[in-house]
């Protein structure tokens, strides 16, 4: 197996506050990795670290060989690498299908005289984003949804809705965090059908998630992040019994 | 479509002999405030970010058109050879006033952009000495008219039988220059590059998560609007044949921005709506002096006063009764009547939760 992302010892404090302390992990090519941990533990922060809305302060984050830690978000999502919201940041006054190819935007080139003349080349592109869009949304399910705006659909449609944004930047490694929160179990099994398909694409997932249930049942490996530090990584079934993760998430009979 | 280009081909003439000559200058004024609105619509309505400086673009188009087509330096080029350059310098202060203001939003850019307005004014102002550059409060006078086709722009001409002021003339320039703008936008608008805009405005952390280039992206809507600025400046300075600081102040900046509001802030329609009302609608109300004169034999009330008084008033009717605009998009309507939406949401988390 060959390291898609290569997170090596990284540190991110917000003034006195410790959020993230020495973390290090490695995700490989075609792998579903969770990253579970109470709340507070810092996952959000390494995810924000990872994709260029933080600057990290220590470490290095390395995908496919090349350095990502403190690059901006578009050089991130141009090498390959998108990601979805914990609160969901649809473009909510947009269509359905114009988030959808909004997500296009770093895998296109035209530029204003292009919008304008509207030349031979651009006209191909853009029928080709839309094309992409539509199949995207069709692949989420939403294809009869396209033309809703984003904010009118429900809940969880709003989180497919974010996938098949994230989908459209071509990404190698696609990051969720928590996409399944607040969804109902029927939901759920959907997410995790979906989850299974994009890695039978040959997509690699990363994906933060509470529900453990969820997460035992599609990740290859587990890592889990308590007080910004990482406890444990391995498989799900190994991780579940160890005891550090279980005091991390029941407390210690000490304590 | 045929009708509509018949009807603006003969509205000066019909305009002319309905209500007089003066009424050609408003609308060529009513052409060039469209010019204005749809500029600053892209950098407003759809990057979302609050400009109060836009007339400085303007200024610096038409100051450039002096300067380079009048006798205060001596040069005299042509319409065609400034407008491209009054363009180009606009653009050019667009990045500049972009480029340290990318961290700012809303109410602080709205004041950082204010302040630019007022420089670029005080410079105007102010630059006549040592070196006199812009020829201070007085401004600069006798800036050459547009000239086409060996047919002077500035002067009253028989052509096909029909008398052409220069405000015929310049009616048919604007106009082909307005729809121009009026092509471009809608272009724009259904772009690559119009979407990113959107899509800044609804969720700037977003798109850089879907990989928009921001810090580009809103320079490039702050160069687009301010190169419409500044051709329109360009055609005002010709149009007039004299500028002064006094025709780029703030108030400027608020009534274009006001057309915008008014008639529906990032939908071309609105726009245009709203830039003829708000230049038709004060000259209209010229005539209540006139009506006061006639029926109680005195001006009671100045109708310039008036004019400001009705027109505040029309606003605040607007901000509460119809937020959006007279003409809003889709989007801009759902986002003001949000109620709707939320309503929406929460019957359908509701039917999800039976599931």
């Amino acid at each position: 197996m060959s390291v898609l992302l290569q997170v090596d010892a990284v540190g991110k404090r917000f003034g006195g506050v410790v959020a993230l302390d020495g973390v290090s992990l490695r995700v490989d090519v075609g792998e579903i990795y969770g990253l579970i941990g109470p709340n507070g533990a810092g996952k959000t922060t390494l995810f924000n670290c990872m994709t260029g809305l933080y600057t990290v302060s220590s470490g290095a984050i390395r995908l496919d060989g090349a350095t990502i830690h403190n690059r901006k978000p578009h050089e991130i999502v141009a090498r390959g690498f998108a990601r979805t919201f914990q609160n969901i940041r649809l473009f909510a006054n947009m269509t359905a299908l114009e988030n959808v190819m909004v997500g296009r935007h770093a895998r296109t080139r035209a530029g204003v005289i292009g919008a304008v003349l509207r030349d031979r080349r651009t006209r191909a592109e853009e029928a080709d984003s839309r094309a992409r869009a539509h199949a995207l949304l069709e692949f989420v399910g939403l294809a009869h949804k396209a033309r809703s705006l984003a904010g009118h659909l429900a809940y969880g449609e709003q989180r497919r809705l974010e996938i098949a944004r994230a989908l459209a930047t071509e990404p190698r490694l696609l990051a969720l965090d928590e996409p399944v929160a607040g969804m109902n179990p029927a939901e759920r099994r959907q997410m995790a059908d979906l989850f299974l398909q994009l890695r039978a694409r040959g997509l690699t997932l990363l994906l933060i998630e509470h529900d453990v249930k969820l997460v035992m049942g599609v990740c290859d490996r587990v890592a889990v992040l308590d007080y910004g530090r990482k406890i444990a990584e391995g498989p799900p079934a190994a991780v579940r019994n160890d005891p550090a993760v279980i005091a991390a998430y029941l407390g210690t009979e000490a304590a | 479509m045929v009708l509509l280009a018949a009807l603006l081909i003969a509205l000066p003439f019909l305009v002319e002999a309905g209500l007089g000559r003066s009424w050609v200058r408003v609308l060529d004024f009513a052409l060039l405030y469209i010019m204005l609105a749809l500029g600053l619509n892209i950098v407003v309505g759809y990057a979302g970010l609050l400009d109060l400086g836009f007339v400085a673009f303007y200024a610096l188009g038409a100051y450039l058109y002096a300067w380079l087509a009048s006798p205060h330096f001596g040069l005299h080029l042509p319409f065609w050879a400034i407008l491209p350059l009054g363009a180009a310098l606009a653009g050019l202060f667009g990045v500049l006033l972009g480029a340290p203001t990318l961290r700012l939003r809303g109410d602080y850019l709205a004041i950082v952009t204010l302040g630019f307005g007022e420089i670029i004014r005080i410079f105007m102002n102010n630059l006549n000495a040592p070196v006199n550059i812009t020829n201070g409060p007085q401004g600069i006078n006798l800036i050459d008219p547009v000239s086409l086709a060996g047919i002077s722009f500035g002067r009253t001409q028989e052509l096909f039988g029909l008398t052409f002021a220069p405000a015929h003339f310049y009616y048919y320039l604007f106009l082909v220059f307005t729809l121009a703008t009026i092509f471009i936008a809608y272009r724009l608008q259904d772009s690559r590059i119009g979407r990113a805009w959107v899509a800044i405005r609804e969720d700037e952390v977003a798109a850089a998560a879907m990989g928009i280039n921001t810090r580009n992206v809103k320079l490039l809507a702050f160069a687009m609007g301010a190169v419409f600025g500044g051709v329109a400046g360009g055609l005002f300075a010709a149009f007039q044949g004299f500028i002064s600081p006094e025709s780029f102040t703030l108030w400027e900046s608020i009534l274009i921005l006001c057309m915008i509001v008014l008639g529906g802030m990032g939908h071309i329609p609105g726009v245009l709506l709203g830039a003829v009302l708000l230049t038709v609608l004060p000259e209209a109300l010229r005539y209540i002096g006139d009506w006061q004169r006639a029926a109680l034999g005195r001006v009671v009330v100045d109708p310039g006063d008036l004019r400001m008084l009705l027109f505040g008033v029309a606003l605040v009717l607007m901000m509460v009764y119809r937020p959006e605009g007279l003409m809003p998009s889709r989007r801009r309507q759902r986002e003001l009547h949000a109620e709707d939406g939320v309503a929406a949401q929460e019957q359908a988390s509701l039917y999800d939760s039976r599931a």
